[in-house]
């Protein structure tokens, strides 16, 4: 590598932690001038800790920065960007209501005895939109423009502050096939002046359309620096994971519901089901006593697709059906009117209300279907609660301790107690055991078997491969936020997930 | 492993209404010192009077619109417009009833426009609709619970006076002082309406699961969707409800004062109205709330007025008083603040 231009930004040994936890421990990243280098990993893998690190945002408890040859130490993003890196979000940070502009010289306007010179400041906007071979009218509001111009906006906006790095947090995970297009012939372009562009996506055939370098990350380390062009999808996905795959591994014992899973008809059917912005059209059929898998990375789509599957989204396409009865579903409440109970990825946000007890976590969507003026008494709701903190082992120093006190692995059972209680038919497990010690995990593993032995239809959604080959017949798999492969019985194993993941069905 | 049971001191400090009871006891102790006679009730004509009976009257509208409001603010909600719907109420019915004195000979006769129980049910009705139109703004429309009853306050302040016509209406209609002034079985009668409101909302919140849809609504409204509650139609009846309780205020303060003035009746009633909701232990954020315990908190508030009137507090500073007064019920409300102040008095474990 010895041939290789000198980096512009280098960075060693960076440590970041937060209370109880490393977020990034000894990580070494650098960036080429000319190059966009792909930060690639999981949620949770440090990716934007470690830019937040770089755009001082976070202190590094240890490591140096290099930007070309001098050693930095921003302060604060602002100061970051003065030196030199500029960052365009996710979320466009502009304000939508000033022209473009504006937005572009926001802060920094031509003025002179106080006043504003328009002119001088939509000229100078103008000049460097053309630059960019954006064609607008830079005086109209930015809402008037999509996402995407918006992004190119933005992008101007950094550009003109400073010029030596770039980095784009997810800057297409808002725009379709066409704005990414054109986003990225913009992207080359200032490749090819020479910036250095760093690249965060959850897309992996973008990494591999755009970047020419891609660094990886897992749990806060550096899995290691490598040139796209050497690295095939499969190995990316599998450093992202983490499990190397040994031909013969992962081996699935066929399950008893495989030897006649066919015979089974359908209990629930998507069909062409997609929301714009959040899920392409996708297939789906999970049979009675059935655990179907859905993998991917994160970010991939499986919530979104399990939040359609319960009408926490309302689909703008395809429709869903009920042993072949088409229904119609608008509303989470018309989900559990079907039958179908649904546990949320965030927990927090999503499943429980801390402030109640457990029993009233418990019975909650039970009662919310009974109605308000059918009341479970009191007696029956001990009870309920009861049973289900035996049966689940919920540890809790009784069934009126307020259910937010609670470890994270017993709140995801008080969530599941939830729907158990409605005795669904089936049941959407998104990241059961996210979060959750071992033992717990094993625990809800084992639960989630004999629930479909018991004949529950059952969506599981689970980052880690391992879980979903242990425990699923079925496997879709997504990518991108469209399903690209079911696997099927004794195709159920993590090297064939991974290679789904990676490049779709072969 | 498991933690000492609680002892009985820690458990009653620990009860919600504990505070607002004791503030409440406080100051009824303070004025057994201060003013004489205040715990003096005779019984005149059957009647029974004094300043404790004339407090549980005053308070009357007020402990209305807290129970109604208690429920608004337990989805984390607000409604300011309360005291609009007063307003709109007591100028409703005293239009209604008619505002003109009628004279047979010299004696006067007792007439109304329309039977007086169609007046008091279409000032309901009207009170009701400004409920729903409050709740549709919320639920509906996804305003702002501020925004969205703040829009009542001004449209329904210029109602009341369009239905008064800009002049303060006078009732002559003497069947109808009975709400605000009349007694059964030697106590107000407003006290009456208070307690089947009361006993209604409890039933009604205690005895459904409507009380943990309200409160699990203000807890995590994105849970409750999650778990199949329709928190729209629910939104919807909570406004509705808490405006129908201001409507009933509204016949009371009417009744009261004999007369509908669009201009100031239930003027500021909003804000002891959220006053005694907080008082009574309930979060402005939302969650669990206490019924009884805003019924006390407006007990509080009137205790307090009619104190500081008896003992002769200057007037110009009554209201730095009050206030102060509030101020010190709240601080010792706080758990933090009590832990801040008296250390290890509520049992707390030093950390490390």
């Amino acid at each position: 590598m010895s041939a290789e231009a000198l980096p512009i930004l280098e960075m060693q040994g960076i440590t970041v932690e937060f209370p109880g936890v490393k977020a990034l421990s000894g990580v070494d990243f650098r960036m080429f001038p000319g190059e966009v280098h792909a930060l690639m990993g999981q949620n949770g893998a440090g990716k934007s800790t470690l830019i937040k690190a770089l755009t001082g945002v976070y202190k590094p408890k240890a490591g140096t920065i290099k930007l070309a040859d001098q050693l930095i130490s921003a302060g604060s993003p602002l100061e970051a960007q003065k030196l030199g890196i500029s960052t365009v979000y996710q979320e466009v940070n502009l304000c939508p209501n000033l022209s473009v502009a504006e937005n572009i010289f926001i802060g920094r306007q031509p003025m002179r005895f106080g006043r504003i010179l328009w002119q001088e400041l939509n000229r100078k906007a103008r000049a460097l939109m053309e630059r960019l071979d954006v064609d607008l009218d830079v005086t109209q509001p930015l809402a008037a423009y999509s996402v995407a111009i918006q992004q190119m906006v933005a992008i101007a906006r950094a550009l003109d502050i400073s010029a030596k790095v770039l980095i784009l947090d997810e800057p297409t995970s808002s725009l379709d096939e066409k704005e990414v297009e054109l986003l990225f012939q913009l992207i080359r372009r200032l490749r090819d002046d020479g910036l250095a562009i760093l690249f965060v996506t959850h897309f992996i055939d973008q990494t591999y359309q755009l970047s020419d370098r891609i660094t990886v990350l897992r749990n806060g380390e550096r899995v290691g620096e490598f040139k796209t062009a050497d690295l095939p999808k499969l190995k990316l996905v599998e450093k992202m994971i983490g499990r190397e795959m040994d031909a013969g591994e992962g081996r699935k014992a066929d399950g008893p519901a495989n030897v006649n899973g066919h015979a089974v008809p359908a209990l629930f059917e998507a069909e062409g089901l997609a929301l714009k912005g959040s899920m392409q059209p996708f297939d789906l059929a999970v049979r009675k006593g059935e655990i179907l898998g859905l993998a991917g990375l994160l970010g991939s789509g499986r919530t979104e697709a399990a939040r359609l599957l319960f009408g926490a989204d309302r689909a703008d396409h395809g429709s869903l059906l009920d042993e072949h009865k088409r229904f119609a579903l608008n509303s989470p409440q018309a989900a559990i009117r079907h039958g179908i109970g649904f546990c949320p990825e965030d927990r927090k946000a999503d499943g429980i209300i801390g402030e109640l007890t457990v029993r009233e976590n418990i019975i909650l969507a039970l009662q919310a279907r009974l109605g308000v003026f059918r009341p479970l008494s009191r007696r029956k709701q001990e009870e309920i609660a009861d049973r289900y903190i035996r049966m689940l082992d919920i540890k809790t120093s009784g069934p009126e301790q307020p259910a937010g006190k609670l470890s994270g692995g017993n709140q995801q059972k008080v969530i599941l107690a939830r729907w158990l209680v409605t005795d669904p038919r089936f049941l959407i497990l998104d990241e059961p055991t996210r979060g959750i010690d071992v033992g717990a995990k094993g625990e809800i593993m084992a639960l989630v078997q004999s629930l479909s032995k018991d004949g529950m239809a059952i969506l599981f959604i689970s980052s880690e491969l391992e879980e979903v080959v242990r425990c699923c017949q079925r496997v879709a798999v997504l990518r991108d936020h469209a399903k690209v492969a079911e696997l099927d019985g004794a195709q159920v194993e993590e090297h064939a997930i991974m290679r789904a993941i990676a490049k779709g069905q072969e | 492993m498991n933690p000492p049971a609680p002892s009985l001191l820690r458990r009653v400090t620990g009860a919600k209404l504990f505070w607002p009871v004791l503030a409440l006891a406080l100051m009824l102790l303070f004025n057994l010192a201060y003013s004489p006679g205040f715990f003096h009730i005779e019984i005149k004509d059957g009647h029974l009077y004094g300043s404790l009976i004339d407090i549980l009257n005053r308070a009357a509208p007020l402990m209305l619109i807290s129970i109604g409001l208690t429920l608004v603010i337990a989805t984390s909600g607000i409604d300011i417009s309360v005291g609009a719907v007063v307003a709109i109420s007591g100028a409703l019915v005293a239009m209604l009833i008619g505002g003109t004195l009628v004279l047979k000979g010299n004696v006067q006769e007792y007439v109304t426009l329309v039977p007086m129980p169609v007046a008091i049910l279409a000032a309901l009705a009207v009170s009701a609709a400004a409920g729903l139109w409050n709740g549709f703004l919320v639920s509906r429309i996804g305003m702002q619970p501020i925004v969205a009853t703040l829009i009542l306050i001004v449209a329904g302040r210029g109602a009341a006076q369009l239905i008064t016509g800009g002049q303060i209406i006078t009732i002559y209609y003497k069947p109808y002082f009975f709400i605000g002034n009349g007694f059964l079985l030697g106590l107000p009668f407003s006290l009456y309406i208070v307690l089947a409101v009361l006993l209604l909302t409890v039933l009604l919140a205690r005895g459904t699961a409507l009380g943990l849809f309200i409160e699990a609504i203000g807890i995590n409204p994105r849970a409750c969707r999650m778990a199949g509650i329709n928190a729209k139609n629910l939104l919807l009846c909570v406004y509705t409800f808490c405006a129908v309780c201001a409507g009933v205020a509204g016949l009371i303060v009417c009744s009261n004062v004999k007369s509908a003035d669009g201009n100031n009746a239930g003027l500021f009633f909003e804000l002891d109205a959220i006053l005694a909701v907080v008082l009574g232990g309930t979060a402005m954020t939302g969650g669990k709330f206490y019924l009884v315990g805003s019924v006390v908190g407006a007990l509080i508030i009137q205790t307090l007025t009619t104190t500081i009137y008896s003992i002769g507090v200057p007037p110009e500073i009554t209201l730095v008083v009050k206030a102060f007064v509030v101020f010190l019920v709240m601080m010792f409300q706080s758990g933090t603040f009590r832990r801040t102040v008296f250390g290890s008095w509520g049992k707390r474990v030093a950390k490390p």
